[in-house]
This record gives structure tokens, C-alpha cells and sequence, in this order.
């Protein structure tokens, strides 16, 4: 296509963008949205799945029957959530299978979070709490997002989402209140977690690459130093509520701006987990790597069914 | 690895009697009875419907989005197909 031509589909598209018009997956897209796109729905696509593992964790440990139909549940609406943002992924003209590849070869990246053991039952509550909190807060906005398909996704997937962040809640409120061991255990996960669920929102936005361009397509709403700060002001007086102390001795209420001040966040373990050595990325990915081998059977299964059936429907008509 | 890969669906679901399918969004199933099934864990797992369409993605034929203008253009230039096109006289009332 010559310049001109190409500069006025990309401002048609710029226009829409700007008048709120979502994109949709036929349109004419700039290539670098369309990339952009492809490796932010496939990234978060990959956090859910990943997501999954450090809760599995605990399924055949959880406490009651309750906690555990509730913890099954969970972990199967976070399975819906990455087919939904693989289907969303494959409008932008993205393999779907490549993309599952990628991230098994390290290519892809998913939220460093996960990268983070589970070591105690009180880390059911605190994931919920927190991961899930943050992630609502990285998402609720992505229901605006520009491009329609991404953005009706995360409309299903907030709708979810709140449950999950309430029933983790609920189970540390419970072992807050518990006996003094039961909320020492909920008080040391809120410390190992704290943190980690800060760096969810990513670098700060002197130092995040991506943020201004992807706030010019309407891919972001907010950078990420704004939903870090809205998490922090929502979260604190929940802690405080239930007795817990967020473990950070600079956080303190700022009476002029109206939110916490709070302290500087471990920059050097942000980029070490995101470069692969946290304390699990080896164990997440054979984890994922293992879960596509061993269902080899099953999808050759199901196709062999497939054909039997066809085969024999071909007979009867 | 997976040497045959499965179709992709486009599901709909009917939320409750008296209303329309609806797309949901798409998935990928072997074949059209494993996506109905399929479509049943990934988009109803509240009860979000009462009868599920899965059509085959390769079979929908849709218009080009590039083309809007020209397929379009004839409905837009006939506004007397809208009531409000018309003048009614003052005091008319039911119509
Ligand atoms: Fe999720
Ligand atoms: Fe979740």
C-alpha cells in the first residue's frame, strides 16, 4: 500500500479510537496495535492458566468440604478466563497453539506473581485477597478497553472476579480472628505477599515503556503508578480492619492528597522474577509443559472420536 | 504436537425463554457435540443459559467491514422509513 493511503487508514483509525469506537477484529489496525494486542491478551491469557497452580496447590488440603468446592470453582472460572482471552487473542490473527508454544519455551511471558510459592493455607486467602484484588483493578478498566473482543472478555471475566476476591477475604478474616497461631499464619502471609501483589501493576511510569502509547490506543485507562495507588488505598483499611498490619513501616496516611503514602518497592526482585529466577518460573512452566504432554492422549482421543462419529453419521444418512 | 487442530466455534446462548442467541465468543472443540459440551463449561458455569448454538467459525460468511460504506449507503439516505420523517398535525393523539 503507498504512504498516503496507509497514513489515512491510520488516522481513521486514531479518529474512532479518540470518539470511543471500539475496533473490532476485521478493522483496519495499525500492525503495532495489532502486536501489542496479540502479546498483552496472550500474556494475560497465560496468567490465568499459570495462575492456577499455586492455588491447586491446596485443593486436596483445603480444611472443609466448603473451602474446598469453593477453591475448585475458583481454579475452574481462572481455566474460563484463559479461553476466553485465547479466543480473544485468535480474532487478531494470533496461533493459538503457537501461542501456548511460546510461552513453554520462555518466549511468552504471564504475571510474575505466580512466580511466588504457596506455602500455607492462609496463602488461599491472602491470593484471593490480594491477587485477585489487584488483578480487578488492572481489569475493571480493560472492560473499556478499545479493542471489542478484549474488552468483552474482561467484562465476563470481572463479572467472575469478585467472588474471588471475597472468598479469600473470608478465609483470612477467619484465621484473623482464630486462635493466635491462626492469625499469625494469616499475618505472615500478608507479609511474604504484600509486596509481590504491588509489583503486579508493573514498573513505575517513569520507567514503563509501553504505558503512553498504549494510553493513546485506549489499551490502558491508567498507568500504573494510578491502579498501584488505588489498590493501596482500597486494601489498607481492610487490613486494619481485620486486625492485620500491611508490612510496610513508610506507609501512612497523607491527609493533603488524600491517599497512603507508602513506601519503595524492591525493584531488583521485580526484574530477577521477571527474568525467570523467582522461586518458581522452572517449576510453572515444567508444570504447563508436563500438563500439554500428558493430555496428548486425550486430544488424540478426542479427535478419533471425532472421526468415528462423523464416519459413522456419513453411514446413517 | 497436536498434529490435527481442533475447529475453531462460535458459541451462542439463549439466556431465557423469549429472548434471541446471543454470541458469546468462540472456542475449540473436535467436533460439533464436544463444542456444545465444551460450551457449556466455559460460558454457562452461572447459569447463564438455557440452549447453546455452536456454529463452525470456518462456515460464517461475513460482510467486509472495509465495504461499510457502499452496503450501507442505500438505508441511510431514506429517512421516511423512520415515523419521525412525517409531520403530525397538532392534537393527534395514539399515533
Ligand atoms: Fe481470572
Ligand atoms: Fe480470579
Amino acid at each position: 500500500m503507498e504512504k498516503n493511503k496507509i497514513d489515512a487508514l491510520n488516522k481513521a483509525f486514531q479518529d474512532k479510537i479518540d470518539n470511543e469506537i471500539k475496533i473490532e477484529p476485521k478493522d483496519y489496525m495499525p500492525d503495532a496495535y495489532r502486536k501489542t494486542l496479540i502479546r498483552q491478551i496472550s500474556q494475560h491469557a497465560h496468567s490465568e492458566i499459570v495462575g492456577q497452580l499455586p492455588e491447586a496447590n491446596w485443593v486436596t488440603r483445603a480444611p472443609n468440604l466448603r473451602r474446598k468446592a469453593v477453591l475448585l470453582a475458583k481454579i475452574q472460572d481462572e481455566a474460563g478466563h484463559g479461553l476466553y482471552l485465547y479466543s480473544a487473542v485468535e480474532t487478531l490473527g494470533a496461533d493459538r497453539e503457537q501461542t501456548i508454544d511460546d510461552l513453554h519455551e520462555g518466549i511468552a511471558k504471564y504475571s510474575s506473581i505466580f512466580n511466588y510459592p504457596t506455602l500455607t493455607w492462609a496463602d488461599m486467602g491472602t491470593v484471593g485477597w490480594l491477587v485477585d484484588g489487584a488483578a480487578i483493578m488492572n481489569q475493571v478498566p480493560l472492560c473499556r478497553c478499545s479493542y471489542g473482543p478484549y474488552a468483552r472478555a474482561m467484562v465476563r471475566v470481572c463479572k467472575e472476579e469478585s467472588f474471588h476476591q471475597r472468598q479469600g477475604f473470608e478465609v483470612v478474616t477467619q484465621l484473623a480472628k482464630g486462635t493466635p497461631e491462626q492469625k499469625a499464619m494469616a499475618q505472615d502471609s500478608l507479609n511474604r505477599w504484600w509486596w509481590p501483589a504491588l509489583m503486579m501493576f508493573g514498573p513505575n511510569d517513569a520507567d514503563s515503556t509501553h504505558t503512553a502509547q498504549s494510553m493513546e490506543w485506549k489499551i490502558k485507562r491508567h498507568t500504573n503508578d494510578e491502579l498501584r495507588q488505588m489498590f493501596v488505598d482500597a486494601t489498607v483499611p481492610q487490613a486494619e480492619l481485620i486486625g492485620l498490619t500491611i508490612p510496610d513501616k513508610d506507609l501512612k496516611f497523607n491527609e493533603e492528597t488524600g491517599h497512603y503514602d507508602f513506601g519503595e518497592i524492591d525493584w531488583d526482585e521485580f526484574w530477577q522474577v521477571v527474568k525467570g529466577y523467582g522461586p518458581c518460573n522452572e517449576e510453572r512452566v515444567a508444570a504447563r509443559k508436563k500438563a500439554k504432554e500428558d493430555g496428548l492422549w486425550v486430544r488424540e482421543a478426542a479427535n478419533a472420536y471425532a472421526e468415528k462419529r462423523a464416519a459413522r453419521n456419513k453411514k446413517a444418512s | 504436537m497436536n498434529k490435527k487442530e481442533w475447529p475453531l466455534w462460535e458459541v451462542f446462548i439463549r439466556s431465557k425463554q423469549g429472548l434471541s442467541h446471543k454470541h458469546v465468543g468462540s472456542l475449540r472443540a473436535p467436533d460439533a457435540e464436544m463444542a456444545v459440551n465444551n460450551a457449556r463449561d466455559v460460558y454457562t458455569r452461572r447459569s447463564e443459559g438455557i440452549s447453546i448454538w455452536v456454529v463452525e467459525s470456518a462456515n460464517v460468511v461475513a460482510s467486509d467491514p472495509s465495504e461499510a460504506g457502499p452496503l450501507y449507503e442505500p438505508a441511510n439516505s431514506k429517512a421516511y422509513r423512520h415515523p419521525t420523517f412525517y409531520e403530525v398535525p397538532e392534537g393527534i393523539k395514539h399515533m
